[in-house]
């Protein structure tokens, strides 16, 4: 068995793993969600749009569920602590995921214009506001979250919705939202062809560049914001307590990491580089590469947001102390090596069959098709 | 202290979103297996009336589907959003299957679902069987770890609490993995919901029948669905009597409070049929009862005795006792993990260490706990009778009742006749809401049963819960009721639009109604 303070580090890098294959995969029907009733003039295009992610998109959903999964499984204080704090955050994600199975599902079954739109919104809602919230909430990690412990570590949240919604927070999620659409976008670009690919490019390069701009902008931003350092000696090895450790906030914390290891600035410059790549790529119509680059600004992005944190989760900032980190918030050494061997095990075959499925059902989505298809199709 | 409105506010949210997703899980877990035998004869034979049948009913499931996924989301973030110390208490050991569920289960049942629809024309006919085969592998091994976090809940093992991190934490995965009543309650559940699907099929198979409208279609339909659904009612059954023989002090509770039995009788025990269950005084007023079978089902012999409320309770009460010194040494020990003393009294006390926290829904310092609060507390650990022994009645009631009618249902169609019973046929009908009443029954018989815990023995109910307004909860319990409600009715809708449009939505021209819905009926 690997020892503990490794597990702890590849528990690190797996929750990392997780949320970029969610934000690639789920991210990408999302992207189409919000793409929807824009780049779709009138009921057989907006077929065309949801049916490029008809098949996919349950599945695609499961990184998120997984992702959910394995926190619980493996930091279950990061996720005690951060659903129950973000309460409303949470269920608007939840009430706005809602209505991604019954819209997919049943906006086509029923031939009336009212119902059909009235369900295209509601896949505009679902695919729009789990982005916006999740970069809501990252942008509030790196500010710090108002919660604290008692002697039993229960957790109180003392902050409300309104305070989660400040100016840093919503720039984090005008980036998280542009980075999906984006990401959406190159997919889109990909299925489909004509009027419905022209107007989905032109819809991506605005994102893109949003994105990039907002990105920037936030990373001047956080060096002014105060971060979080460890001040007393981290033991790695020790068995978690987040209560046994000081913390101080001071300004620049957050670059700290950088300093030290100058390698990560690939990542900022990923999330930027990327980015431009996909919007060029995909208006020189090569869209699997555009596809690619933005799922690799991907990487740079939520790669950049963790290193600049690292160790710190989530940190608090009424009790300082109680801020979770890699080091105290895990779950045991065995369940830790467990989860670990049952990740290695599956995402490979996960990865594998989604693979497949994306492979038999490749090539461009058609109005012909939805024509002929019209009893299956969404 | 947490506010007892908090707690029930809690409860109410998660039990009405729980049982709203199990109306979807059960036909799920059933249909799929009817889509891979409906398949398999379409594949064998290339009789195109098999295949569509897989399309007409995987129509149906994919209806029920959605409103399945989309409840069950709201399932795993409650254990955060609302139940925080839970998650950190248990996460350890409960956090596990959950995870392992997403990645061994849900991905393969989620991704096949997809091309299940939409790979008719891209895949050859073996290959599409197997996705079908993947999807109904995936929905069971989803149920099998749902129901092995489940069944931890019930009979907590292979686990210990450690006072460096205030939880329990895995000892021993394979004892969690083969927790006896995980699988018995996972053979259960899924043969219940076997039976679910059966009966939805059988149900508007008749209902064609009775019209004399797609005859071909509903009477092959009928057909699998009385083989299907014999099967797995007898399995449901005679393995509903496997998971109350299984042992464990949670089980024994229940066991005792499902039965009304209030005073330890001598072995063979008599099962109550009926009673009149007097919860003031502690008895029944009267009873109808059936001498041994209780002592043959609970002990599978006859000179065991089965433990009554009162035994229950003053074992329980001797915990509570011995936890109260848990509790206190655990305090000191979360002050100076290096007190001998403390550690000492800790590990003789540990394992009742729940029973004392039990006290804290009274009192902060468990030390302060009056004679008054301790017999509050006692009274707490067995559920209410009346609920319990009603709940499992009509459960079981109805059980038989699905025998009866997939036994006659199969019998018909062994002699080709079950197109010419009008009875049969109208029977099966209104016997459609059975399976549903029955599941919701035996989910409420298990989980109100368990109270007042959420881990047994382990973790009280009114300490698990997250520390939130009680405004938050009526907002969001409101939130919760409004969608649900929208989303019933939609799904209502259009099942039974469908339902009553019969294959014929499929657009083939080789069914009723296709004139005027060929044109009109997208999937």
């Amino acid at each position: 068995m690997l020892d503990y303070p490794t597990l702890k580090i590849i528990w690190w890098l797996l929750v990392g793993v997780l949320l970029v294959g969610f934000a690639i995969m789920d991210g990408h029907d999302m992207g189409v969600g919000t793409l929807l009733p824009f780049v779709g003039k009138g009921d057989t295009e907006r077929r065309v749009v949801i049916n490029t992610v008809g098949p996919h998109w349950d599945g695609n959903q499961v990184w998120f569920i997984t992702g959910g999964g394995a926190i619980f499984a493996a930091w279950p204080l990061v996720y005690a602590t951060a659903f129950s704090g973000f309460y409303w955050a949470m269920l608007a994600v939840l009430w706005a995921l809602f209505f991604r199975p019954v819209g997919f599902d049943y906006r086509s079954k029923i031939h009336n214009a009212t119902w059909r739109a009235t369900w295209d919104w509601g896949l505009f809602v679902g695919g729009f506001i789990p982005p916006v919230i999740f970069g809501v909430a990252f942008g509030n990690l790196l500010q710090g979250v108002p919660f604290q412990f008692d002697e039993y570590l229960i957790s109180t949240y003392t902050g409300s919705f309104w305070a989660l919604l400040n100016p840093y927070a919503l720039l984090a999620g005008v980036v998280s939202s542009a980075m999906i659409t984006l990401q959406g976008a190159t997919y889109l670009a990909h299925r489909t062809e004509g009027a419905i690919q022209a107007r989905t490019i032109r819809a991506g390069t605005i994102a893109g560049i949003v994105m990039v701009v907002a990105f920037i902008a936030a990373g001047f931003w956080l060096q002014s914001i105060p971060g979080y350092r460890i001040s007393s000696v981290v033991d790695p090895a020790a068995l978690p307590n987040p209560m046994s450790k000081t913390v101080v906030r001071e300004a620049g914390a957050w670059m700290a990491n950088y300093g030290r290891q100058p390698l990560l600035w690939l990542l900022p410059a990923l999330g930027v580089v990327g980015a431009l790549a996909a919007v060029v790529l995909m208006r020189a119509r090569r869209t699997l590469s555009a596809f690619v680059a933005s799922s690799l600004a991907i990487v740079g992005v939520i790669g950049t947001a963790g290193a600049s944190m690292f160790p710190f989760v989530m940190p608090s900032s009424t009790q300082l102390a109680a801020s979770l980190t890699v080091w105290d918030s895990v779950s045991s050494h065995l369940t830790l090596a467990i989860m670990f061997y049952a990740t290695l095990i599956f995402m490979p075959i996960i990865i594998l069959y989604t693979g497949w499925a994306y492979r038999v059902m490749r090539g461009k989505v058609t109005e012909q098709q939805i024509r002929d298809n019209e009893h299956v199709a969404y | 202290m947490i506010s007892e409105q908090l707690v029930d506010l809690s409860r109410l949210q998660f039990a009405a979103t729980a049982l709203y997703h199990f109306l979807f899980v059960p036909l799920t877990l059933g249909m799929v297996w009817l889509l891979v035998i409906m398949e398999s004869v379409y594949v064998m034979t290339g009789n195109v009336v098999w295949k569509d049948m897989t399309r007409f009913w995987g129509k149906l499931f994919g209806i029920n589907f959605a409103l399945g996924v989309t409840t069950g989301i709201t399932l795993e973030f409650q254990f955060g959003t609302n139940w925080a110390y839970y998650s950190h208490y248990v996460g350890d050991i409960f956090g596990a299957p959950l995870a392992i569920e997403g990645l061994m289960a849900f991905f393969l049942e989620s991704t096949m679902i997809g091309l299940f629809f939409f790979g008719w024309d891209r895949l050859s006919k073996p290959k599409h069987l197997l996705v079908t085969i993947l999807m109904a592998l995936g929905t069971n091994l989803s149920a099998l770890w749902i129901l092995i976090a489940n069944g931890w809940m019930q009979n907590p093992m292979g686990a210990e609490f450690s006072f460096d991190t205030m939880r329990m934490e895995m000892t021993d995965f394979w004892a969690v993995l083969f927790n006896p009543d995980a699988q018995a309650k996972f053979v259960h559940t899924v043969s219940a919901g076997y039976v679910t699907g059966a009966m939805f099929v059988l149900s508007i198979s008749s209902y064609y029948l009775l019209r004399g409208r797609d005859v071909e279609f509903a009477k092959r339909s009928f057909r699998v669905a009385a083989a299907f659904g014999l099967a797995s009612v007898l399995s449901v059954i005679v393995l509903g009597d496997e998971s109350g023989y299984t042992v464990g002090e949670a089980q024994q509770t229940k066991m005792a409070a499902i039965e009304a039995m209030w005073e330890t009788e001598p072995a063979p025990a008599s099962f109550n049929l009926v009673a009149g269950i007097n919860e003031q005084a502690q008895k029944n007023d009267w009873s109808i009862e059936i001498p041994y079978v209780m002592g043959l089902i609970g002990t599978r012999s006859v000179t065991k005795t089965i433990p009554g409320i009162a035994e229950i309770k003053a074992k329980n009460r001797e915990r509570i006792e011995s936890g109260i010194h848990a509790v206190t040494a655990l305090e000191a020990l979360r002050k100076d993990r290096n007190d001998a003393a403390a550690r000492a009294l800790f590990e003789a006390h540990k394992a009742d260490l729940g029973f004392g926290l039990l006290l804290r829904k009274y009192v902060t310092d468990v030390r302060q706990a009056t004679p008054e609060i301790i017999q509050r507390a006692v009274d707490d650990t067995v559920p209410r009778v009346t609920p319990m022994f009603w709940s499992f009645r009509i459960m079981v009631g109805l059980g038989f009742l699905m025998l009866a009618l997939f036994g006659t249902a199969f019998w018909c169609t062994l002699k080709l006749e079950c197109g010419k019973r009008p009875w049969l046929l109208k029977w099966a009908l209104v016997m459609l809401p059975a399976p549903w009443i029955a599941c919701e029954l035996g989910w409420f018989v298990a989980e109100y049963g368990r109270q007042p815990w959420t881990i047994y023995g382990v973790l009280p109910t009114h300490l698990s819960v997250s520390t939130l307004s009680v405004t938050s909860l009526y907002g969001s319990l409101a939130g919760f009721v409004g969608f649900y409600t929208l989303l019933l009715i939609v799904e209502m809708y259009l099942m039974v639009k469908f339902a009553k449009m019969g294959p014929g939505s499929l657009g083939t021209g080789r069914y009723t109604n296709e004139a005027h819905h060929g044109a009109t009926a997208a999937a």
